[in-house]
């Protein structure tokens, strides 16, 4: 690599939008609005990219030539794991996969959750964890507003959870020895 | 005369039919209470040897989950294993088999032996009609007896699809029948922090999971005879 496009790599910082296996038209024209566009190069990010699932919402791709954000997007990938690996900030629906990938990678995070589902008992598990400051929560309506208030040194990291109390637990009821 | 006696004879039997039926019904009942309070306590014997179990998968996060309790569970006290996802569930079922191949060529058993893998018909596809669904529950209840008829296992694992439903109820009946005791441990997913899933709910009501594992504080207090373990993930 010239020395040029490696400064360009350095410099790079990507906004990675993901709505997993959903369909989040919402979100997506919410991330595509002008407003969003702006608030996020003003914080300086460079790039955006999106991962549509199974939307019917196209945003306008750009090259971000003129100083803007660069607009990118796809619909799916076998695996995120690379696309959260190299973003800097994460907007993803409020599945519980997609948050935790994510709080594993520390990366920061804003979840949006899509009030046009019916039983939304994932806005729950967004909340409690907002709640403890392990990311921001946002709705479509009001992203533009967060993401423009966000601070994200306020965010502190999660801990990874533990499943060795249960086994304890169901060794324990069937009689086994503990370790 | 004879009319006299074939009257208070019919009765007689009516009286007897009656009878025996509402004593079987108490002693049904009887029973159903006795499985219920023997279940809510540990075994009373210390484990002599492995356990027979049965992990019930769902889709996405439900299987992570699972997998990440399989982990630190002691592969030599659970066996053997059987897994079961929904018939239109494709990915579950590769991802545990990844898992127990993974197991057998670390101790070098031969693959074969790794865990047993089973599909099962849904109750109810999400979206499908109210009518068909009667039908595909039955087909789902059939399908589940008959795979618990095979399996029988002692230990039954599961987090939340509705596939565990059929199932858990089902072993609840072979306890009351005697036919075989599976203890039922049930882990709400870590998406449930204030409420409880319909089939959390459920298994929890109607005492069928002889643990119900929570992983956040609040459903604890709204729940007291769940166990409170902090998230898995």
């Amino acid at each position: 690599m010239g020395d040029r496009e490696e400064e360009e790599e350095g410099r790079r910082r990507v906004v990675f939008v993901t709505v997993g296996t959903t369909r989040f038209d919402a979100l997506v024209s919410a991330v595509d609005s002008e407003n969003v566009r702006k608030v996020l190069a003003a914080k300086g990010y460079t790039h955006l990219l999106i991962q549509l699932g199974r939307g019917s919402y196209l945003p306008t791709k750009s090259d971000g030539d003129d100083g803007s954000l660069a607009v990118d997007y796809f619909t799916f990938s076998s695996s995120i794991a690379d696309y959260l690996r190299s973003a800097s900030l994460v907007i993803s629906h409020a599945g519980s996969g997609s948050i935790f990938e994510t709080l594993r990678l520390c990366k920061p995070l804003v979840v949006v959750v899509n009030e046009d589902l019916m039983d939304n008992h994932q806005s729950e598990l967004a909340e409690e964890l907002a709640e403890r400051k392990h990311l921001y929560y946002a709705r479509p309506q009001n992203l533009y507003q967060t993401l423009a208030d966000m601070d994200l040194n306020t965010l502190l990291p999660y801990s990874p959870g533990d499943a060795t109390p249960v086994a304890k637990h169901i060794n324990r009821f069937l009689g086994f020895p503990d370790d | 005369m004879d009319k006299g006696n074939g009257c208070s004879f019919s009765a007689v039997t009516s009286t007897a039919i009656i009878s025996s039926v509402i004593f079987v019904i108490t002693l049904i009942l009887v029973r159903v209470l006795f499985v219920i309070y023997c279940s809510s306590r540990p075994m009373s014997r210390r484990a002599q040897k492995p356990v027979s179990t049965l992990i019930i998968l769902g889709s996405g996060g439900h299987t992570a989950e699972m997998l990440d309790l399989l982990a630190v569970l002691q592969k030599d006290r659970f066996y053997p294993r059987f897994y079961i996802a929904a018939a239109t569930d494709n990915m579950s079922l590769q991802k545990a088999e990844l898992l127990e191949n993974s197991l057998a060529a670390e101790k070098g058993t031969p693959i074969t032996n790794a865990g047993k893998f089973m599909k099962i018909y849904r109750s109810r596809e999400v979206g499908q009609s109210y009518i068909t669904s009667i039908w595909t529950t039955l087909v789902a209840m059939v399908h589940a007896l008959w795979l618990m008829i095979k399996i029988r296992p002692e230990v039954i694992l599961c987090n939340g699809p509705g596939t565990c439903i059929p199932i858990c109820a089902i072993a609840f009946v072979f306890k009351v029948l005697g036919i075989r005791w599976s203890s039922i441990f049930y882990v709400e997913s870590i998406a449930r922090v204030r409420r409880l899933s319909l089939s959390g709910l459920l298994l929890y009501k109607l005492r069928i999971a002889d643990q119900l594992f929570v992983q956040w504080p609040r459903l604890q207090q709204q729940y007291p005879r769940a166990i409170y373990v902090g998230r898995l993930m």
